[in-house]
């Protein structure tokens, strides 16, 4: 078997004959596929939390009809209807108004079909962050004359994010990992380059190995910058170490 | 208005400005009705008490001067500014002007139950706040005068540090520099020492005391009716969204006329 006669090492060396350039390259795409995903659904988030709590009827139905209908159908399922259907319906609209089709990128798809699967899990965890805050400390701010933009940036986005750092920080990790969807669309991020990589040489095991280190690392990196966070998000809050009771 | 604020003001002046004026203000929630045609007037100087029991809406009162609740019905004036009110739709009002109530607001310094400092600032970050973003001070300007107002209350040395680590009379007396900072035309009171341990009461008071004898125009709610007969001009007994009796201090504590208001007198003392 002459394929086995090759290392590991050159395997995933990062010149080619080896694969280890394409997995970093698939590494920082799902980087910044997460990274747009996750900071378009916090913005979508910030809206749909709002929208839901403090919104007319309509707009709160409408978004319960969004959050239900995208936490109930599997990801894989809305990445498909999302990216193919989402990118059909478009280039119809286009054609109806007597433009011409257009090539939709990938990365672009990729970003705006997890952000409105993000979206949708930020707005609940932002809700119920923002209600967590004493509602004293918005009336407060009301009182003084703070207009609602400067409001949310000042008061209610800050004092909610102590409650909503364990919820977003699952979001995040989530959205590393939901990148690896994206690979059944045909875009080059991590699994998908592993997959070719594993494909062309057999050796499945090194590259699903390689894989998987690197997701780990991501995740362990993200930890390190969630816990800075939280602990500045907390400043304000007293020191729980005393334990229960 | 009262006795004693008018004999206080030499003839030859023109009288003072009325600070707050409201006019049969009624506010229901649901087929609550709080407010049942509530009148009150507060000139420049004044110090308007307003109590009675749990229930009587006087909180209801105090929250419907600055739009916190919206009146179902009727007037206020906020240093000879209407504020004006629309119909909602719902047989209530709301402002119809969010700018005018904004601007409003700004010069009322209000004073919570339950303190409300913001919880993600430090002190002298709450005094700043509203200073800097709102009212567009400059930053150096507005933290010397924060500065200032925290040795006025006697927290100099808190300056850094964050609400939840200060005790509640500290938290309070931090929320009334917090209203001082903004320089209002009117400080609102709502319930200051209620949610105090007792040891802490008199520290609050204290402050409330000093800016009653400068002259600050005030408005307070409040359960202490000690100190309502000491720091007040003028004293208004709610009773079921009603004003039952009003008049100096002397008058309304020492002989008051309704049965009720004796009454209620005697429960709380």
């Amino acid at each position: 078997m002459p394929l086995m006669q090759v290392s590991t090492y050159e395997l995933l060396a990062f010149e080619p004959p080896g694969w280890g350039g394409n997995l970093l390259r698939g590494l920082l795409n799902s980087v910044i596929i997460a990274l747009g995903a996750y900071g378009f659904g916090l913005l979508i988030g910030i809206g749909g939390a709002y929208g839901k709590l403090y919104g007319g009827p309509i707009l709160r139905d409408l978004l319960e009809v969004y959050t239900t209908i995208v936490r109930a159908v599997p990801e894989l399922v809305l990445i498909l209807i999302l990216y193919f259907a989402g990118t059909d319906l478009i280039n119809r609209l286009l054609e109806a108004l007597g433009y011409a089709r257009i090539d939709i990128n990938g990365l672009v798809a990729g970003i705006w079909v997890l952000a409105v699967v993000q979206g949708a899990y930020s707005t609940e965890v932002l809700r119920g962050a923002i209600l967590s805050i004493p509602q004293g400390q918005i009336e407060a701010a009301r009182a003084y004359g703070m207009p609602p933009g400067l409001l949310l940036r000042r008061v209610t986005l800050p004092a909610m994010l102590p409650f909503a750092i364990p919820g977003l920080a699952n979001l995040w990790l989530i959205a590393t990992k939901d990148t690896a969807l994206l690979a059944i669309v045909g875009f080059n991020e991590l699994t998908q380059e592993t997959r070719t990589a594993a494909g062309s040489t057999k050796a499945y095991f090194t590259f699903f190995m390689a894989a998987g280190v690197l997701y780990l690392a991501l995740s362990l990196f993200s930890n390190v910058l969630i816990a800075r966070i939280e602990r500045w998000s907390r400043r304000g809050m007293p020191s729980v170490s005393g334990g229960p009771g | 208005m009262s006795a004693a604020s008018a004999a206080s003001v030499p003839a030859a002046r023109p009288a003072p400005v009325e600070a707050i004026h409201v006019e049969n203000l009624h506010k229901k929630f649901g087929d609550l009705h709080v407010l049942k045609g509530v009148s009150l007037s507060a000139r420049d100087g004044d110090v308007v008490a307003i109590i009675g029991g749990s229930g009587s809406g006087k909180s209801t009162l105090l929250r419907c001067i600055n739009c916190l609740e919206n009146p179902t019905s009727g007037l206020i004036r906020v240093n000879e500014e209407e504020i004006r009110l629309k119909r909602d739709g719902h047989g209530g009002t709301v402002p119809a002007d969010r700018r005018q109530i904004e601007r409003i607001r700004s010069k009322l310094g209000m004073v919570f139950q339950s303190f409300n400092l913001w919880s993600h600032m430090t002190l002298i970050e709450n005094l700043i706040e509203v200073p800097i973003h709102v009212l567009g001070v400059k930053r150096p300007e507005a933290i010397a005068r924060a500065e200032g107002l925290l040795a006025r209350v006697g927290l100099a040395e808190k300056r850094d540090v964050y609400p939840a680590f200060l005790s509640g009379g500290q938290q309070q007396r931090g929320a009334i520099a917090r209203a001082l900072a903004i320089e209002p035309r009117v400080m609102l009171f709502d319930e200051p020492t209620s949610a105090l341990d007792p040891e802490l009461v008199g520290e609050v008071l204290k402050v409330i005391a000093d800016l009653a004898r400068e002259g600050r125009t005030m408005i307070l709610v409040t359960h202490e009716m000690k100190f309502a007969r000491e720091v007040a001009t003028h004293v208004v007994y709610l009773h079921n969204g009603l004003v039952e009796e009003e008049g100096p201090p002397e008058q309304v504590f020492g002989a008051p006329k309704s049965e009720r208001l004796k009454q209620f007198i005697r429960t709380v003392s």
